[in-house]
C-alpha cells in the first residue's frame, strides 16, 4: 500500500491552545525541548502535566527536561476517513510514563510495538511546534 | 444501600427502543419524547406518573432543565444528568434504583436520543467538553478519535496476549447471527470471519466490520418502586447489583489492556451475590469488537488475556456458544443510537429476562442477566458501568 509510506509531514497537525498550566510545556516545544512534570514529594513524573501531582496529590511539582527517548507502547495507523493517513501512538518514555503522540519518518507498515523511538519536533498548522517520535 | 439485601428495592418496568435507524425528519427532542412515551406505555404508566427524570449531557438544550419542560413532567422531584458517554444510561439505572430505594422518587424515566447519521458521523453536536478538557492541549495535535484510540487498545492486547484479528472477527460474526432475526437492525446480513477480515482496514488492526453502526435513534427505560411494579402486567425485572467508575491515562501510567470494569464488575457481582458463571446472557457494550473482548475479561467471564480464545468458534452465539451476548444484534449490527450504546444494552437484557427476545435468540428460563457499558474512549478516558438484573420468580 503506497499510502502507508506517507510521511507525517503531509498530515497537517492541529495546534494546541495555551493555558496557564501548559504554557511552559508549549514554549519548550518551540525550542525542541520535551518537558515533563516531576513531583518532589513522591519522586514520580506524570503526564499530561498539571500543577497538582495525580499520583500523590502534592502541589510540590517542577518541570524537568525529558531525555526524549522511549519505546512504542501501542500504535495505530489511521488509514481511512482522514485526508492523509497518520500513525498515532502511545510512547513510553525512559522516565516511565506514556504520552499520546504521532510517529513520523517511518514506513507505516513496519511500525512495531516495542520499537525504540526518539522525540522530534514538527510545526503544526499555524507554525507552533509540537513533539512527535521517530524510530531510532 | 444494597439491592441484594432486598431484591424488591427497584425494578425495571418499561423499555422502548425507537424503530428508526435514520430519522432526518425528527428533532432530537422529539425522539426523546417518542421513546419516553413508548417505555411508559410498555410499563402501563403515563408521563403524569413520572417523578424522577434522567438524561445525559447530550440531551437537547440544558439537558434535564430543557427536557423536563419539553416533556411536560409535572411531578418531578428527582433528577440526574450524569454524563459518562455511552455508559451513562446504565449509570442512570443504578442511580435511579438507589434513589427509589431511598424514597426519593417512585417512577424514574431515563431517555436517550440522537441523530449522528443525519447530522454527520461525528455524532450528536454537543462535544464542547473535549475543548475544555485539561488534557486536550496534549492530545489535539494528534487527532485522537474513538476509533483510533480503541485501535491502540486492540494493538496492545494482541501484542501482550497474542489475540488475533480472527478472534476479534468472531465477535462481529456472533452479533450478525443475532441481527438477522431483528427486522429493525441496521445490518441484517450474516457475516463470516473472512467477511470481517476482508473489509477495509480503517485503523490498524481494526477493520470496518470491527466497528459498530452509526444510527439515529433512541431508547428509554422506566425504573419503578416495587409497589408499582407488582401492579403492572409485565414480568418484573429487579436490580440486583451495580458498579460504576471511570478510567483515564492515570498520570501517564497507561495500560490499554483493561477497562474500568475490572474495578466496577467485582462490586456488582458482590452486591448481587452472584458469580460470572451464573450469567448465561450478557449485553456487552460493543462500539468495536475489541471493546467486547476486553470487557469479557474484566467482567470475569474469562481470565485476562484469554478473551480471544473465549469468543472464537461462535461461543457468543445464542443457543450455540457458552455465553449469549447482544441478541438484538448489538451496536455492531443493530443500533448504536446517538453513538451511545448503553441504553440498548439494558433494553435487550430486560427483553431476555422477560422472555421477549426473538425466539431464535431467546435464552430459555433465564434468571439473571448482565449489561455493561463503556463510555467515551477506551484508549484515553472512559466511563465504565455494569448492571446485574434478575427476573422475579
Ligand atoms: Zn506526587
Amino acid at each position: 500500500m503506497s499510502q502507508a509510506n506517507q510521511k507525517q509531514a503531509e498530515h497537517r497537525l492541529p495546534s494546541p491552545v495555551a493555558n496557564p498550566e501548559n504554557k511552559a510545556f508549549l514554549e519548550a516545544a518551540q525550542k525542541d525541548e520535551l518537558l515533563l512534570k516531576h513531583c518532589n514529594s513522591c519522586k514520580e513524573s506524570h503526564y499530561y502535566p498539571r500543577t497538582i501531582c495525580p499520583h500523590c496529590g502534592s502541589d510540590d511539582t517542577t518541570w524537568i527536561k525529558s531525555a526524549g527517548v522511549g519505546e512504542i507502547y501501542s500504535y495505530t495507523v489511521m488509514r481511512r476517513g482522514v485526508e492523509v493517513p497518520f500513525a498515532m501512538a502511545y510512547v513510553k518514555l525512559q522516565e516511565g510514563i506514556s504520552m499520546l503522540t504521532h510517529l513520523t519518518n517511518c514506513d507505516f507498515d513496519s511500525i512495531r510495538v516495542g520499537q525504540k523511538v526518539r522525540v522530534v519536533f514538527q510545526e503544526t498548522q499555524d507554525g507552533q511546534k509540537t513533539h512527535l517520535f521517530e524510530p531510532v | 444501600m444494597s439491592f441484594a439485601a432486598n431484591k424488591y428495592d427497584a425494578c425495571i418496568a418499561g423499555i422502548y427502543e425507537h424503530p428508526l435507524r435514520v430519522a432526518p425528519d425528527h428533532t432530537v427532542a422529539q425522539l426523546h419524547a417518542e421513546v419516553a412515551q413508548g417505555a411508559l406505555q410498555d410499563a402501563g404508566l403515563t408521563l403524569d406518573d413520572v417523578d424522577g427524570y434522567f438524561c445525559a449531557g447530550d440531551a437537547p438544550g440544558m439537558g434535564p432543565v430543557s427536557m423536563v419542560d419539553y416533556l411536560g413532567l409535572k411531578k418531578l422531584r428527582y433528577l440526574d444528568s450524569t454524563d459518562t458517554g455511552g455508559s451513562s444510561y446504565l449509570t442512570h439505572v443504578n442511580h435511579a434504583a438507589r434513589a427509589i430505594a431511598a424514597g426519593q422518587c417512585k417512577v424514574a424515566l431515563i431517555t436517550l436520543a440522537g441523530r449522528p447519521k443525519s447530522e454527520g458521523s461525528s455524532g450528536t453536536q454537543v462535544r464542547s467538553q473535549w475543548a475544555s478538557a485539561p488534557d486536550f492541549a496534549f492530545e489535539k495535535p494528534y487527532s485522537p478519535a474513538p476509533l483510533n484510540t480503541y485501535a491502540m487498545c486492540a494493538m496492545r492486547h494482541m501484542y501482550e496476549f497474542g489475540t488475533t484479528s480472527e478472534q476479534l472477527a468472531w465477535i462481529k460474526v456472533a452479533a450478525s447471527h443475532h441481527a438477522q432475526h431483528n427486522p429493525n437492525a441496521a445490518l441484517k446480513d450474516v457475516l463470516t470471519v473472512d467477511d470481517v477480515l476482508n473489509s477495509p482496514m480503517i485503523a490498524d488492526p481494526l477493520h470496518r466490520a470491527d466497528c459498530c453502526v452509526v444510527t439515529d435513534s433512541g431508547g428509554a427505560l422506566v425504573v419503578v418502586h416495587p409497589d408499582i411494579a407488582k401492579s403492572l402486567k409485565k414480568p418484573v425485572v429487579t436490580m440486583m447489583g451495580a458498579g460504576e467508575t471511570t478510567k483515564g491515562q492515570m498520570g501517564g501510567k497507561v495500560d490499554l489492556t483493561y477497562s474500568g470494569l475490572a474495578w466496577a464488575a467485582p462490586l456488582a457481582f458482590k452486591e448481587a451475590k452472584l458469580t460470572p458463571e451464573q450469567i448465561r446472557y450478557a449485553s456487552i457494550y460493543d462500539s468495536f469488537t475489541i471493546t467486547v473482548l476486553i470487557q469479557l475479561e474484566d467482567l470475569g467471564f474469562c481470565k485476562k488475556g484469554e478473551g480471544g480464545k473465549f469468543v472464537e468458534g461462535g461461543q457468543l452465539i445464542s443457543g450455540k456458544g457458552k455465553l449469549a451476548f447482544n441478541t438484538d444484534g448489538g451496536g455492531l449490527c443493530n443500533n448504536h443510537p446517538a453513538n451511545r450504546g448503553g441504553m440498548t444494552k439494558v433494553i435487550e437484557a430486560v427483553r431476555q429476562l422477560r422472555g421477549e427476545a426473538h425466539p431464535a435468540v431467546q435464552v430459555p428460563n433465564l434468571e439473571f442477566a448482565l449489561a455493561s457499558g463503556i463510555g467515551g474512549a477506551l484508549g484515553t478516558r472512559h466511563g465504565a458501568s455494569v448492571l446485574i438484573m434478575g427476573r422475579l420468580q
